[in-house]
């Protein structure tokens, strides 16, 4: 059989357990004076008897399917004449796979030699044992385990018990799915980066002033070492997202205070929806709109008022990426902060409101001092959003990595610098590659303690009003 | 649980009379008892029975209606809060108590679909004009909720915070005087004095209660509303609430909701039964709680229902 009709045939077999165990135990029950004498209820014992079909079934078929393959591939090589493998200079993996394609019928395997042809028929028919082997083996797994729980129901069986222990175990299995992967990537990069660290000092690299990553090609090049001081990327990092914080959280702290505490339910439906909509712009639309249109209209301010007398102006510059990512970010602050404020009890604004305060004391005086931990956890949790963020300001802040505060100026991002660094053909060992891991770590670093707090303040929040 | 008392639920033809003479002494409207529900007797009271009116009245009401969108809540009520006497409304659960008592500051503002019609003055001024300011009512017509809800600010600045919106003081030394005594008045000075500066949300619910009750006369209020003030707390701290109380109505009107009967008798001059939205019976509170004019009151009373 093939694999998917195999896994359908599993699935089948599960329900036919479900439906035979089920009715066996109901078929028991009568005899001890009706199901409330069984342990659980029938829909239990039924389920347990499926998951005993399938689950260790499926777990047959999940290992021999991984190692088949390997298998017969060893089996293949270990019979070929030693001609063979001087023909191909002893690559073995080249070899199978022209022994595969002539096995598959592909172009060019009428003319493959004799032993080949041998070799791919003796891929054949192993194949053909494989699966039936395999099919065999299923099947009577499943038949044999159901059999073995079918047999074993009795009113006493902690059916439930049982089921549920299995469906804990499936769930933690889906949420550690994506603790490994987090955890794999930390690894992935820590490593990574200690290789980078044994190339270049950490102090070079946390407290330099210049970044130019470009290696010498050839011994004898003009600047050959590089320089990796990530000071300029971080400066550049930190002054974007100010300016977007600048703009956000005002803004975002206003409309969350005026949909909570002014609009009117109608305005309300009317001005949520739109706000979601602004969140769900993809992020390269907002950056080819900070590029092509923000930063060249910010130039040309600067040009027209003469600011360029006293500083550098480029037509690519942290104001224009700085403006469109607070833009970016203020349906994520007006969401965040109108859930804490919203989770300030109305009891306290009626307690203000009865001593007769208007509305905006209310606000100023009870409302947002007893909002305000949710909403600098809110703000960091932004802040933090700003820092990773990636595409506004590939497009948009510039590639130089200077070293300023000036916002009309052209500065680079970590992220900036991240991806430049690795788009395009890379040798994985030199400097320039694994400094992206580098700046990665810090990223990751300085965004997981800005979450980490943020996430605290909030949860402590929280837990004064429940 | 209200049917208990009646069997039968179908108003006879006698009943239908008895109803249109609108009897309704004691003695005749328990004959009437024998054969309808006390709902059916709730929906058609037309008028109250007793003493809703009265000459000083600091707040009177009349013809209230209260709906929310198309639900009514209050039917048709006529009522007079003498100067510093303390009414209390009681009722069983849902009859409208706590939405009579928001009319009389316009809290019911704060709820969307509440609508308010009647006529309501204070002094003879009319609290539902559209000219009028809430604010400064609000001011003048005070209130204290069921549960304490201290802010999340200093005991002190809590006491402060109405004088302050109001710009009652100018100077630290008068605001520490008006905090003072109004803790002293809400009975808390003593426990507090030494520690003004923690959070008002650090005392017990009995404390956090009087403290609210200092908030509000820190503003000296004329009248005083409060909507089960004791419900969340233990017979000590309500037995020192209901001294307050008492101490109070020698300056403030007073108008209080209370499922305690013991409670309404001792803290009230009048009392007011509520029974699904209509006001039925008004009057001292000895006369209601030993010989009450209506037969509802009686039942509710004697804890036949609600
Ligand atoms: N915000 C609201 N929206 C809609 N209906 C409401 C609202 N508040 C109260 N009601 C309705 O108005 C009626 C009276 O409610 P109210 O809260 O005044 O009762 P109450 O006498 O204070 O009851 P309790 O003793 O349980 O506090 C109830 O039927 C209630 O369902
Ligand atoms: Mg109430």
């Amino acid at each position: 059989m093939e694999s998917s009709v195999l896994v359908i045939a599993i699935f089948v077999l599960g329900i036919i357990a479900f439906v035979v165990g089920r009715s066996r135990s109901v078929a028991i029950s009568q005899n001890v004076g009706g199901i409330r004498f069984l342990n659980s209820l029938p829909f239990y014992y039924g389920a347990l008897t499926a998951l005993w079909c399938a689950i260790p079934s499926f777990l047959v078929f999940a290992v021999w399917s991984l190692f088949d393959d390997t298998i017969i591939r060893s089996t293949i090589i270990a019979t070929l004449p030693a001609e063979a493998a001087d023909s191909v200079g002893g690559n073995l993996n080249l070899l199978f796979n022209q022994i595969y394609n002539v096995s598959v019928g592909a172009a060019g395997s009428d003319s493959a030699p004799d032993y080949m042809v041998a070799a791919a028929q003796h891929l054949h028919s192993l194949q053909a044992i494989s699966r039936w082997a395999l099919t065999g083996l299923v099947l009577a797994c499943a038949l044999s385990t159901s059999i073995v729980v079918w047999s074993k129901i009795n009113p006493q069986l902690k059916a439930r018990y049982q089921v549920e222990r299995v469906f804990r175990s499936f769930l933690f299995l889906c949420s550690s799915l994506a603790i490994l992967t987090t955890i794999g990537i930390v690894v992935s990069v820590l490593f990574e980066s200690i290789r980078f660290f044994s190339m270049v000092s950490p102090v070079d690299f946390l407290f330099g002033l210049e970044w130019s990553p470009q290696m010498a090609i050839r011994a004898d090049q003009e600047g050959s070492s590089g320089s990796f001081g990530a000071i300029p990327l971080f400066t550049g990092t930190l002054l974007i997202a100010l300016i977007a914080l600048i703009i956000a959280v005002p803004c975002g702290l206003m409309t969350a205070i005026f949909l909570s505490e002014y609009a009117s339910s109608r305005i309300r439906d009317i001005i949520k929806p739109m706000l979601e909509v602004l969140a769900g712009i993809p992020t390269v639309v907002y950056g080819f709109f900070a590029a092509l249109t923000v930063a060249p209209f910010i130039r040309d301010m600067g040009l027209n008022i003469g600011l360029d007398q006293w500083l550098p102006i480029s037509s690519e510059s942290a104001l224009a990426a700085g403006l469109v990512m607070g833009v970016m970010i203020i349906p994520f602050v007006s969401s965040l902060s109108d859930d804490v404020i919203n989770a300030v009890p109305q009891s306290l604004r009626d307690g203000a409101l009865g001593l007769g305060s208007t509305r905006s004391e209310v606000i100023k005086q009870v409302v947002i001092p007893a909002a305000l931990p949710g909403i600098v956890g809110g703000v960091l949790l932004a802040a933090s959003r700003a820092i990773g963020e990636t595409m506004i300001v590939v497009m948009a802040a510039g590639l130089a990595a200077n070293l300023t505060l000036n916002p009309l100026d052209s500065v680079t991002t970590v992220t900036v610098q991240i991806v430049t660094l690795l788009v395009g053909d890379q040798e994985f060992d030199s400097p320039k590659t694994l400094a992206a891991f580098a700046l990665g770590l810090m990223l990751f670093l300085v965004t997981l303690s800005l979450n980490y707090f943020a996430l605290h303040i909030v949860k402590k929040y929280r837990e004064q009003y429940d | 649980m209200q049917d208990t008392v009646i069997e039968s639920k179908a108003p006879t033809a006698k009943a239908v009379q008895a109803e249109r003479t609108k009897k309704t002494t004691k003695t005749e409207s328990n004959a009437m008892n024998a054969k309808r529900s006390p709902t059916e007797i709730a929906e058609s009271i037309t008028e109250t029975v007793g003493k809703p009116l009265a000459q000083n009245a600091k707040l009177a009401m009349r013809d209230v209606n209260v709906y929310y969108d198309q639900k009514q809540a209050v039917f048709d009520v006529n009522l007079d809060i003498a100067e510093n006497q303390v009414v209390a409304l009681i009722g069983p659960s849902g009859c409208g108590k706590s939405t009579f008592l928001r009319c009389l500051n316009r809290m019911n503002d704060t709820i969307d679909i509440c609508r308010v019609a009647g006529s309501i003055q204070l002094d003879g001024m009319d609290i539902y004009d559209s000219k009028l300011d809430v604010v400064p009512l609000r001011a003048r017509v005070g209130m204290v909720f069921q549960k304490p809800n201290p802010f999340p600010k200093s005991i002190y600045d809590n006491v402060a915070y109405g004088p302050r919106i109001h710009g009652l003081v100018n100077r630290r030394a008068d605001l520490d005087e008006v905090v003072e005594s109004s803790l002293r008045k809400a009975g808390l000075w003593e426990e507090v004095k030494d520690r003004l500066e923690s959070p008002g949300t650090g005392l017990s619910g009995g404390q956090q209660q009087r403290l609210c009750i200092a908030r509000t006369i820190a503003v000296s209020p004329e009248v005083i509303l409060m909507d089960e003030p004791c419900s969340a707390l233990d017979p000590i701290a309500t037995a020192k609430i209901e001294e307050l109380i008492a101490e109070l109505s020698q300056n403030f009107t007073i108008a209080i909701v209370t499922h305690s009967m013991q409670q309404a008798a001792r803290v009230s001059h009048r009392t007011a039964y509520f029974h699904l939205g209509r006001l039925v019976e008004v009057n001292e509170t000895e006369k209601v709680f030993t010989n009450p004019d209506h037969e509802l009151t009686e039942a509710y009373i004697t804890g036949r229902f609600g």
